[in-house]
């Protein structure tokens, strides 16, 4: 039995899935650490305590980190994976947004082929670093951060800047700006950063993959941002390591 | 290095020691784009050679002719100014430093962060003192295309003689006759610098010499149109487009046959420098002036090979020819006039010809996608990516567009965007 294995290292996370046929059999996500060939290791040991050892697995691997992956038999990067990947979840046609944790894009699926993609300059604006960098200033989690921002009251967070922006939260905590009405900012700031990345297509599905692809209410302020409902479900998280299995002949 | 160049740089009164840096990188970064590469023509080794010793072959050529014969050499940044009228003079004309993360730092001394890096670098060559062109030069012609340019030449005129010529910014048929009547005065202008009258049999010969030069490098890219085979990397023709700009155009004229000769035999032969099956792109945009060779290095290690150039060292520099049939001075100006008019810059507007051109060239070279490429902080390229990026989509032509500068630290970014677009042709 031999079993196709896709690997996707990103800025942040590590992502892994196997696949048994055509369906995902086991997926496992790492932090990505210091080192990407480390993170490679660790997933090669995760995959052996699962049941998927070394020898009876191909791989490709896909993300920032896919060059740092000896083992793997071939390379592709991860916007034609997120492609893949939510082409096989969620239909061959439609809109992608990838937010990751330094790049966020926006993938335009027709027939479950990339046609047309777009990017965010090198800059953390409107990907999940921004939001990992606020919360952790707010001594909050990410998903506790999401949950107050539902209730908090629309505040301004106007820096494109990731650095300036953490500064603009830090006057705000010292102004005495409720918790909440912060998260509210920094929600809508990711939201509202994504939005003009994704190319408006008429009646098109847009799908969300990704580490945020569980974040309630950031779902639903990029779907009111980009005027149409976002789909997405929890192995979206997996959808660039999917892409890549699914890339191995 | 054969010739120790360093009493010439002295006496050009260069910085030396910060020259000596820039020296020590540059053999590295040739050695790494360049001589990795297979199957190379033959040809390659005159431009090879020239990089070698890049600020010493040329250059010492060119100081010999301004002691030995009194000729005057004269720096030009952009292609709309006609080398035929300062050949007609007995003129030499050189292209100058600006392709350079290395001169960035000493021209952001003189110029905003946000200018663009070729004109900062330009700025940084001459008062870093790092450049022999900008040494030698005896007068620097500019011309009123984009705005960063136009304020650069005025601190550039504090520290050394500069002659700007004004542009038109559209392309009517009064703005012709305008582009004509400011030919005239430069025409003045190089008589009054080289003591030489520009009669109609000078210019008529000039005219030759630069369309010669434009037929041999139109014939190198046309080997470059071939639909199932590759005889030359698009590395390897941008550093011949590259040199054209400070080359003896006869030189340059000789060298590009020859090398013509070369890739049509390749064509016939079915000799390719990349597999069969690589994907062909056209890079559009701004200039790539030596040593950047960044986009093609990119573009050819991410499974793709470029195949023409829509850029001003590319297809803007040679395409279409002077009239050689004029025989009066006020008809060859007139006729120059018209040819450097047909050349599409973004500082025009409107700008239509530019998008005819990439539609066309993209179905010339056989493209299978196209790279819109501008240098950072061009804000005219930069904008007309929208036009250009509706006009691929409807002709049904792959297009991405970037952005990038001098700088290598956005190469893994731009990587990625490169591979997932070829990818995507796949």
């Amino acid at each position: 039995m031999t079993y196709k294995v896709g690997i996707d290292i990103g800025s942040t996370a590590t992502k892994a899935c196997v696949l048994d046929g055509e369906n995902a059999a086991f997926t496992l996500v790492i932090p990505t650490g210091f080192s990407s060939v480390e993170a490679g290791r660790q997933v090669l040991a995760a995959l052996a305590d699962a049941g998927f050892p070394q020898e009876e697995c191909r791989f490709c691997a896909t993300g920032y980190g896919r060059v740092a992956v000896p083992f793997a038999e071939k390379t592709v990067t991860e916007i034609t994976c997120h492609g893949k990947g939510a082409a096989r979840l969620f239909g061959p046609d439609g809109v992608v947004v990838d937010i990751g944790g330094q790049d966020t894009k926006a993938i335009v699926l027709r027939g479950g082929k990339v046609v047309d993609f777009r990017m965010n300059d090198k800059c953390s604006a409107g990907t999940g670093k921004f939001l990992e960098i606020m919360a952790n200033r707010m001594g909050l989690t990410q998903d506790e951060m999401s949950a107050l921002a539902r209730t908090g009251k629309p505040t301004t967070i106007s820096s494109m800047c990731t650095v300036f922006a953490e500064s603009e939260v830090i006057s705000l905590i010292g102004q005495g700006t409720p918790r909440e009405d912060i998260s509210w900012g920094v929600v809508e700031s990711v939201a509202s950063k994504v939005s003009p990345l994704v190319p408006q297509v008429a009646g098109a599905a847009y799908f969300l993959t990704g580490g945020l692809c569980e974040n309630e209410y950031l779902i639903e302020r990029l779907s009111a941002q980009l005027g149409t409902s976002v789909q997405t479900c929890a192995q979206a998280r997996f959808a660039g390591a999917l892409g890549a299995a699914l890339s191995l002949e | 290095m054969a010739v120790d160049r360093h009493p010439m740089w002295a006496e050009l009164g260069m910085d030396l020691e910060n020259h000596d840096n820039l020296c020590a990188v540059l053999p590295t970064a040739f050695g790494d784009t360049y001589l990795t590469q297979e199957n190379r023509p033959e040809g390659m080794a005159f431009w090879d050679m020239v990089v070698a010793d890049v600020h010493g072959i040329r250059p010492e050529e060119l100081i010999k002719a301004q002691k030995e014969e009194g000729k005057k050499v004269v720096g030009t940044f952009c292609v709309y100014v006609p080398d035929e009228v300062v050949i007609a003079a007995d003129g030499i004309v050189t292209g100058l430093c600006g392709g350079s993360q290395f001169w960035v730092p000493d021209g952001e001394k003189y110029l905003p962060k946000d200018t663009c890096p070729l004109v900062k670098a330009s700025i940084g060559a001459r008062f870093g003192k790092t450049c022999p062109f900008f040494r030698i030069a005896d007068l620097f012609v500019g011309e009123t295309t984009c705005d960063a340019k136009k304020k650069a030449y005025e601190i550039l005129a504090e520290d050394a003689p500069v002659y700007v010529m004004d542009m038109p910014q559209m392309k009517r048929p009064q703005d012709v006759d305008k582009w004509a009547a400011e030919i005239a005065l430069f025409k003045a202008k190089m008589e009054e610098l080289t003591g030489n009258e520009i009669t109609a049999e000078k210019l008529a010969e000039s005219i030759k010499i630069i369309n010669d030069k434009r037929k041999a490098i139109a014939r190198v890219y046309d080997a470059r149109k071939n639909a199932t085979n590759i005889p030359i990397s698009g590395k390897d023709a941008l550093l011949m487009m590259q040199i054209a700009f400070f080359d003896d155009p006869v030189r340059c004229a000789a060298m590009c046959n020859k090398l013509a000769d070369e890739l049509e035999q390749r064509n016939a032969d079915g000799v390719s420098v990349f597999p069969a099956g690589t994907k062909r792109i056209m890079i559009a945009g701004t200039p790539m002036a030596i040593p950047n060779w960044k986009m093609h290095h990119l573009i050819e290690t991410c499974g793709g090979a470029v195949v023409c150039e829509e850029a001003c060292t590319g297809t803007r520099y040679f395409e279409n020819l002077v009239d050689e049939t004029q025989t009066t001075l006020e008809g060859q100006l007139h006729a120059i006039a018209e040819r450097y008019m047909g050349i599409n810059c973004a500082c025009f507007t409107p700008n239509e010809g530019r998008t005819e051109d990439v539609l066309r060239l993209a179905k010339e070279y056989n493209v299978d996608g196209v790279i819109d490429v501008n240098l950072k902080f061009c804000n005219l390229y930069n904008t007309e990516k929208r036009t250009i990026s509706a006009a691929c989509a409807e002709a049904g032509i792959p297009y991405l567009g970037l952005e990038t500068d001098y700088d290598d630290s956005d190469s893994g970014q731009l990587r990625t965007r490169i591979e997932a677009f070829i990818e995507m042709l796949g």
